[in-house]
């Protein structure tokens, strides 16, 4: 980039204005697989953060050094390692998460965002605008998974965070889960409906 | 016969995007035309077609408990498991770097129309996904791990095609609310296409 990249939009547009989920379209598969209940999307979350601003760091310091006909590998190498750090560290301080996250940490490596990112800013700019960039995508991540994971998690089971929400006079009269919002086809319906909201507020979004 | 029940349940039973909802980035994001959509479904077959067989091999030759006892009995006890993922992926990801030289060189206008999305090839969970289930229901031989990957990989085409075909029909003859056009509205079709893909689930083959 000619003109100069300037950190605060790079670290806040992501949050909303330039959402990886909602607006990039980038990272949906995780969005559908974790979002069943609350507290393995937060845990998923933070390891995104992690693994996105450190990846793009590292990419972002070798990037001059990476021949392009070869970068995709280097990247997803660089991306593989950082994963399996994350998976030994939840497995030594967070077994009880890291045993219901197994598969999904390991689909990080697949998650789009990652590639997406390193792809589209980590290879032209430098390490600490990449750093924040890493970050400000994975809040943004964060919050939109957070969103789905709250609305799955209180209408189909009743709970959040484990703990019963509902309370059971309610079942008592006749108020029932909706076991629909626990399928993955839910999961993308939400998202839609959270893009509906988004794009109302954000007119300039709409496409025609 | 049996690899053709596979063939054919991986089409439509397992298909990656309604059932497992695995490849959705680039499933969502270029589905607009069927022309785009067709060539972006035709490079995944390939990719699964080829890059299933090569991980079987690897898996079975090399990674799975036991698999060196080829080399000599001492080595009958060495599991390299725990290395599988990165293997996998770096079978992937070398696969996708040749084709997309292929397309550069032999499609330039493809090549612009995918954009981003073919380096995403490599990072398309549906084709890490398509490795992980071979390892994991543990296929009987190469060509089983062919026909599962054409079956997903054609699973995944008649997906994409479809959803793009519907597109281009709403973004003439209906009236969307504004806010919801574009992705918000392919997200509620994937999600009720999903639904009714359920209904294959009863199917045994």
């Amino acid at each position: 980039m000619a003109e100069k990249v300037n950190n605060k939009s790079v670290f806040f547009n992501p949050f909303s204005k330039n959402n990886p989920v909602i607006v990039q379209v980038l990272g949906i598969c995780s969005v559908l697989a974790v979002t069943a209940k609350l507290e393995p999307a937060i845990v998923m979350g933070i390891s995104v953060i992690a693994v996105l601003a450190f990846s793009n760091v590292i990419i972002s310091l070798i990037r001059n050094t990476i021949p392009t006909n070869i970068r995709i590998i280097v990247q997803l190498v660089v991306v593989a390692g950082l994963v399996v750090i994350v998976d030994q560290l939840l497995k030594a301080y967070t077994y009880d998460v890291s045993k219901q996250l197994s598969v999904f940490i390991g689909l990080i490596i697949t998650n789009c965002i990652l590639m997406g990112r390193l792809e589209a800013f980590a290879m032209a700019n430098k390490p600490w605008p990449s750093f924040l960039d890493g970050i400000g995508n994975g809040i943004g991540y964060t919050i939109i998974l957070v969103i789905v994971g709250f609305f799955r998690e209180l209408l189909g089971s009743g709970t959040l965070l484990g703990y019963q929400v509902v309370p059971q006079w309610c079942y008592e009269h006749g108020y029932v889960n909706n076991g629909l919002m626990i399928l993955p086809p839910m999961a993308l319906i939400v998202v839609a409906c959270i893009i509906w909201v988004h794009r109302l507020c954000n007119k300039d979004l709409q496409e025609d | 016969m049996e690899n053709l029940n596979l063939f054919i349940r991986s089409i439509f039973v397992d298909n990656m995007i309604f059932a497992y909802f695995l490849g959705m980035c680039s499933f969502l994001a270029v589905s607009k035309n069927v022309k785009t959509a067709l060539g972006l479904g035709v490079a995944v077959t390939f990719m699964l077609v080829v890059t299933l067989p090569i991980n079987y091999l690897l898996n079975t030759y090399v990674l799975s408990a036991g698999a060196l006892t080829w080399l000599g009995p001492e080595y009958a006890d060495v599991d390299l498991s725990f290395l599988s993922l990165i293997m996998f992926i770096a079978v992937i990801a070398s696969m996708t770097q040749l084709v997309e030289m292929a397309v550069e060189k032999f499609s330039p206008s493809l090549y612009a129309s995918l954009g981003i999305f073919l380096p995403l090839i490599a990072v398309n969970c549906a084709i890490l996904g398509g490795s992980l289930f071979m390892q994991q229901r543990e296929f009987s031989s190469v060509f089983t791990a062919v026909c599962a990957g054409g079956g997903w990989g054609l699973g995944w085409l008649l997906a994409i095609t479809a959803i793009a075909a519907i597109r281009e029909r709403l973004a003439t003859y209906s009236n969307i609310p504004k806010p919801l056009r574009g992705i918000g509205i392919t997200f509620i079709l994937t999600a009720l296409m999903g639904i009714a893909f359920m209904s294959f689930l009863g199917i045994k083959l």
